[in-house]
């Protein structure tokens, strides 16, 4: 039995960041797609996270742990290896609060500035952009959010990355651009361009591809 | 920020702020505390430079720097004041566990709790049945053990423990006893105030439930 096993979703941001976060420390594991996007769960899944019924759950020597925040603390304090959270209390604190502020003031208003028409979408789109102008302030300096490297608040900001920008080329939106935000440009830059982000991100096309049949199925529906 | 030392901006009611309290005073940490003594209509130029992003208490200033959320300020505290009382579980696992269900009350708290004494009929019911319902998962992780933390208050105890006051408020708006649903949780609150640091961070019960009555008042709900 896999010492490390990774219930996830190919398409999901969050189980993303726990395999963005075990390759860093170089853990090998077993990754168990979850169908979760059919509500298609397993009963392993559910015994695992009988609270959440979500993924990610990490299973180690038969233990699982949920939540991908509580998670990737957990692999930082388990392995050796590149540091996901800085060392120092401060800096700690910081990364902590911004992943948070990422999570539950961030991601909300851009999903929404994707997914819906007219006024709503208008009001997300600038709460979204309001925000993207405090994230675009804390990289003064630094090449990563967690500084020379990349850390918890780049890992949890894969959705940006990634996802988003997809959604952004999908529906025409130009919330982010490097034009608007040239650091959060340069940050997307060098974030894709490391190696072990290239490999672990879903393939776009695929992605790209599920989103439009989202869309397909959301426009159909009415 | 001036360098105060330690310093703590709070308000009376707060169970994130009393989490706070419980935790310096568990470690013996000297600090001067602010009250937001006009939380609600206006905040003081400390806090808004403290917490320009939420505006919210609790903040921590250590060495003039501010720490906000107050899980955060938890972890800080124990991570800079190593040598007195260990606030969180020594294994990675138990930390997890502890962040998991930290996370899991606060989410449906902010809704729940609200719900519980503002709204009215089949809203407040469904409110009551899934904060018992928490309650009971609760106590299942409990078991037989003193505290959450096992024979050490911890990390969980302190950040649960705060709610207890309030119990008071939800039993009168929506006609229940913590007591008689869950036992096992009311004898795990009790045990928890007899500890001094407790008793001297939470408020009456029954002057939240007056304060509670005169937000209701104020924000003209009936």
């Amino acid at each position: 039995m896999a010492e490390v096993k990774l219930f996830g979703n190919w398409g999901s941001p969050f189980s993303c960041r726990i395999e963005i976060a075990l390759k860093l420390k170089g853990v090998e594991y077993e990754f168990i797609e979850e169908d979760v996007y059919n509500d298609n769960k397993s009963p392993l899944l559910l015994k695992y996270n009988p609270v959440h019924k979500k993924i990610p759950v990490l299973l180690h020597n038969g233990k699982p742990i949920c939540e991908s925040v509580v998670i990737l603390e957990y692999i930082d304090e388990t392995w050796e290896g590149p540091s996901i959270l800085p060392k120092d209390p401060y800096e700690r604190a910081m990364a902590r609060f911004w992943t948070k502020f990422l999570e539950e003031k961030c991601f909300p208003p851009m999903k929404q500035a994707s997914w819906s028409t007219g006024e709503e979408q208008e009001k997300a789109k600038e709460e979204a952009t309001e925000l993207l102008k405090i994230l675009e302030g804390t990289l003064s300096g630094k090449k990563f959010f967690g500084g020379d490297s990349i850390g918890m608040v780049d890992i949890v900001a894969n959705f940006i990355a990634h996802w988003f920008i997809i959604l952004q080329e999908i529906t025409g939106l130009e919330l982010l651009t490097h034009e608007k935000f040239p650091k959060l440009g340069q940050w997307l830059d060098d974030y894709l361009s490391c190696s072990i982000i290239k490999e672990t991100l879903p393939p776009k096309d695929k992605l790209t591809a599920s989103f439009q049949a989202r869309i397909q199925a959301a426009t159909t529906s009415k | 920020m001036e360098d105060e030392g330690v310093v703590l901006l709070g308000f009376w009611s707060s169970p994130y702020v009393m989490r706070v309290k419980i935790a310096l005073e568990e470690k013996g940490i000297q600090f001067l505390y602010k009250e937001e003594e006009n939380i609600f209509r206006s905040k003081s130029p400390l806090l808004l430079q403290a917490n320009p992003i939420y505006m919210k208490v609790p903040v921590l200033i250590h060495n003039g720097k501010p720490i906000c959320e107050s899980l955060n300020i938890l972890e800080y505290i124990d991570e800079v004041w190593k040598d007195k009382f260990t606030i969180l579980p020594h294994h990675p696992y138990e930390k997890a566990k502890s962040r998991f269900w930290i996370h899991f009350f606060d989410k449906m708290i902010f809704d729940i709790g609200r719900r519980m004494w503002a709204s009215k009929g089949e809203d407040q019911d469904a409110a009551k049945l899934e904060f018992l319902k928490s309650l009971k998962l609760l106590e299942e992780e409990l078991g037989d053990k003193p505290y959450f933390g096992g024979d050490q208050f911890g990390l969980l105890d302190i950040a649960l423990i705060p709610f207890s006051c309030r119990f008071y408020t939800y039993e009168m708006f929506c006609k229940f006893s913590v007591e008689k649903s869950c036992p096992k949780f009311m004898k795990w609150v009790n045990k928890c105030n007899e500890r001094g640091s407790v008793s001297k961070a939470l408020p009456n019960p029954y002057k939240v439930y007056d304060f509670v009555l005169e937000v209701k008042k104020m924000l003209g709900i009936e």
